[in-house]
């Protein structure tokens, strides 16, 4: 609960007022404030500088330093005040903080100085304010990566239990780990080179005997040629099966990209080898020989650029295919319309509208080779839409990858804003989890409540003194005003899993018919009928129902050995006048339409609760008590 | 109630004058200020000792600087007390109950006055203020839909994860016990005297009326 609106927790209990005409169950008492003192000041001595707040201010978070008893170490009984020997400056933040309930980072502090500030006083950096909270984070992130460099830097020594496979992983992926990793890179990166090299000197026509025609270098010094492919080839097998092995995950290596490369770089070779001297498919031998291109991507491994170029076009596909698909319209139009303008005149080269195709993709790309050109009056007309409309068409969605692409490059130089944006969402969830904590604390000391209160009723003073938590007086007026929504409304507040929990088990369960009320008095608890169970209870004993009265019951064992609260849950059936073989598919097993209650439950606990008509009966004992009451309405 | 001084630091000569009125509008809401009547007025006109108007003032004070709190702070406040549900709607029908003047704010007085009936008055006067809050329209009779939100907005505070799970209709439901038990005459609606008169038979709530006493 936010501090600044602690102040309203005396408006919103004499609110609750407009309940009381409404509930239909009495409500529970009210928590007594036992000591009840009246607001003082206190003074803060922090190195000299004097701060002074009342009391109550520094009591609305109670689990922090200055909120609980922790201060009293620091209370000085000859000045009547508590000293604290720590950063003035900082403390400003701090004591605001319980004043207006926001946490506010000053730009001019050191961020580790203020992290220990907030370390002592118990309070935790997650609240910043929203205001703050950006900058905060950034200062931090800075200083982490400084002591990361200064860790770099000093590190050089390998982790001590790193299996040989795990290290050679590691030399892959990073070179700099180690010279050898280092000596690796380099050479596979001269081979790469080698190999593309060899590939396109291959085709270059050497000098030639006088009375030969040219012929290319691949085919004058077949030997050597053959020779240096052998050698690249051999040095990628053992690249790829090293990085196979030493692969964390083996699948999932062989379906990454770079080992795709990797293996059609090799594969056209070996598939060379088996079949050399086939003559029907050597045709297909040399178009495999293209493939041997792709090594060239294996620089991708050397180079950060390319990499991101790839990622760059993977993550533009969307307006690369929208370009894609609007210059298909566009073509396909205007080749239709060259066509049948073009038809007309002789020898003209647009013989189909796909050979028209090719006029108006060099066209509107502003080529303009001039192989195909339009002769009539119309086609040169409709030639001169073409090329402007081209520009148009080609230059809208440019911009677009354009920018993508350096809205990504920037993007991977600050890789660390990545790490910024899963911080945010922690810190979301973090801040979602403490505001789920106000809810989870009510329904934790409403559990503690109930002990509290049968202990009362079995007078037993030495448990109580065990179990009085020391929640602030603020927390139980909140969650009395809580128990009276509660039974106000009949319904209890539960936990996210609990109400999950419930509604699975009661989309199982099939209860059998409801039988009307048996006599619909108007008792105190006048309509529905209440469950109470607490909250680690034991599934539901899957009830086999026979034809009478049925008891479910729920046992808890308090660890403390305590006296055990279970409550009965009766459901009478047959006796119906009306429909028996209704079967009841709701989730709460006990929901009750209007006029058909059958049972009412009630757990002991709250004393003031003078069950209807019940007659109430505690067993006095040691564990396993049976609290029944039970009233049939 | 009547000494409220309204200060506004943009003279309204301006405001006619300059073009955009939207953001004079805002420099206006933003400096509109409010300073309660003196605290010995208010001591006259509630129930409340000096020390607990000074208590009552800081902590309003604290939440709006301003002096006054309109419908939105009002619901985001009242809010937070509940956490797993939706209190806003019930926040609504709050607001319209403290602001007696119906001009849109609940300034410290009406705030004080309101509490002071709640926590000071009598068993009359407290029935009075629940009967007007769930009068949505003010005409003196509750009928089974004024009814209807008021319940249906209770039951929203409640949120999702409730044990038995909330139904559709319970709040309709609730809404017919309460009826049967407080329309005596049948003619659909509940008036004031059927309401007190109804209320100070039933033991429950006249217990419960006592239950905040000692609030401040």
């Amino acid at each position: 609960m936010a501090a600044g609106v602690a102040a309203w927790l005396p408006f919103a209990r004499a609110a609750a007022i407009g309940w009381m005409p409404v509930a239909n169950l009495p409500m529970p008492v009210a928590p007594t404030e036992k000591n009840k003192r009246q607001d003082e000041l206190i003074i803060l001595n922090v190195s000299g500088r004097r701060f002074q707040t009342w009391r109550n201010t520094l009591d609305r978070y109670p689990d922090t330093l200055l909120g609980s008893s922790e201060k009293e170490f620091f209370y000085n009984e000859e000045t009547k005040e508590y000293f604290f020997d720590r950063d003035p400056d900082v403390f400003r933040s701090v004591l605001n903080f319980y004043r207006t309930g926001k946490l506010h980072y000053p730009r001019y502090e050191c961020i580790s100085s203020y992290d220990e500030e907030l370390a002592f006083f118990g309070i935790v950096p997650e609240i910043i304010g929203d205001c703050c909270y950006e900058e905060y984070k950034d200062r931090k992130r800075e200083n982490a990566e400084r002591l990361m460099d200064d860790q770099e830097d000093n590190k050089d020594a390998k982790l001590p239990n790193m299996t040989f496979r795990e290290t050679m992983w590691r030399a892959f992926e990073n070179p700099h780990t180690s010279t050898m990793a280092l000596v690796f890179y380099y050479v596979t990166g001269f081979f790469i080179a080698v190999s593309v090299i060899t590939n396109v000197v291959e085709t270059v026509p050497c000098g030639s005997a006088p009375n030969q025609k040219e012929v290319p270098c691949g085919e004058r010094y077949t030997v050597a040629f053959f020779c240096m492919d052998t050698a690249c080839v051999m040095i990628f097998t053992v690249e790829y099966l090293m990085r196979l092995f030493a692969a964390p995950s083996r699948y999932r290596f062989m379906r990454s990209v770079m080992s795709i490369i990797d293996v059609v770089a090799i594969l056209p070779y070996y598939i060379g080898l088996v079949m050399t001297d086939n003559e029907d498919v050597s045709g297909a031998f040399v178009t495999l020989r293209v493939f041997r291109v792709f090594r060239i991507f294996k620089f991708s491994r050397h180079s950060q650029g390319l990499r991101i170029l790839g990622y760059t076009l993977k993550s533009c596909a969307s307006e690369l295919g929208f370009l894609l698909f609007s210059l298909t319209m566009a073509i396909i139009i205007f080749a239709t319309v060259m066509f049948y303008a073009e038809k007309g005149s002789s020898s003209s080269k647009f013989t189909s509208i796909p050979a028209s195709f090719w006029y108006t993709i060099v066209t509107m790309t502003t080529l303009g080779y001039g192989d195909m050109v339009p002769k009539t009056i119309a086609g040169k007309i409709f030639g001169s839409i073409c090329s402007l409309s081209g520009v148009l068409v080609i230059a809208l969605p440019v911009p677009v990858i354009v920018s993508n692409f350096s809205r990504i490059y920037h993007q991977n130089q600050r890789a660390d804003k990545r790490r910024a944006q899963k911080v945010q969402k922690a810190r979301l969830a973090r801040i979602r989890i403490s505001k789920t904590g106000s809810s989870s604390a009510f329904l934790h000391s409403k559990r503690n409540g109930l002990f509290n209160e049968a202990l009362e009723l079995t007078n037993s003073t030495e448990d109580e003194q065990r179990l009085s938590k020391s929640t602030s007086l603020l927390e139980s007026q909140h969650h009395h005003l809580l128990h009276c929504l509660e039974k106000t409304t009949n319904h209890e507040f539960v936990d996210e899993q609990y109400y999950q929990q419930s509604y699975l088990e009661a989309g199982l369960q099939n209860y059998p018919s409801r039988s009307p009320s048996l006599s619909s008095q108007d008792g105190v608890t006048g309509t529905c009928c209440t469950r109470r169970s607490k909250k680690h209870h034991t599934p539901l004993p899957n009830a086999s129902a026979p034809a009478h009265m049925q008891p479910l019951t729920h046992t808890h064992t308090h660890p403390q050995g305590l006296q055990e609260l279970s409550t009965i849950h009766i459901q009478p059936l047959s006796t119906s006048r009306s429909s028996l073989n209704m079967r009841v598919d709701e989730p709460a097993p006990l929901n009750c339409q209007s006029s058909q209650i059958t049972t009412a439950i009630i757990s002991i606990p709250t004393p003031p609760v003078t069950t209807p008509e019940g007659d109430a009966h505690l067993p006095a004992g040691p564990t396993h008590q049976n609290v029944v009451k039970v009233s049939a309405l | 109630m009547d000494a409220k001084r309204v200060e506004t630091i943009s003279a309204r000569v301006d405001a006619a004058v300059s073009s955009s009125d939207s953001v004079e509008d805002e420099l206006e809401l933003s400096a509109v200020r409010h300073r309660p009547e003196g605290l010995e007025q208010l001591e006259a006109q509630t129930r409340f000792s000096r020390k607990e108007l000074q208590i009552l003032y800081r902590g309003f004070k604290n939440e709006c600087p301003s002096g006054v709190v309109n419908e939105e702070t009002f619901k985001d406040i009242y809010s937070q007390f509940f956490p797993q549900g939706d209190a806003s709607t019930y926040a609504h029908f709050l607001f319209n109950a403290f602001d007696t003047d119906h001009n849109g704010s609940v300034s410290f007085e009406d705030f004080v006055m309101g509490l002071s009936i709640l926590l000071r008055g009598t068993v009359q006067e407290k029935l009075n203020w629940a009967f007007n809050l769930y009068d949505i329209n003010k005409d003196g009779y509750i009928t089974k839909e004024e009814m209807l939100d008021i319940m249906k907005a209770i039951y929203d505070m409640m949120g999702k994860c409730t044990y038995p799970v909330l139904k559709e209709e319970t709040p309709r439901q609730h809404v017919e016990v309460f009826f049967q038990k407080m329309d005596k005459n049948k003619d659909g609606v509940v008036t004031i005297d059927e309401f007190i008169d109804c209320c100070q038979n039933d033991e429950n709530i006249m217990r419960s009326m006592h239950l905040f006493e000692n609030v401040l």
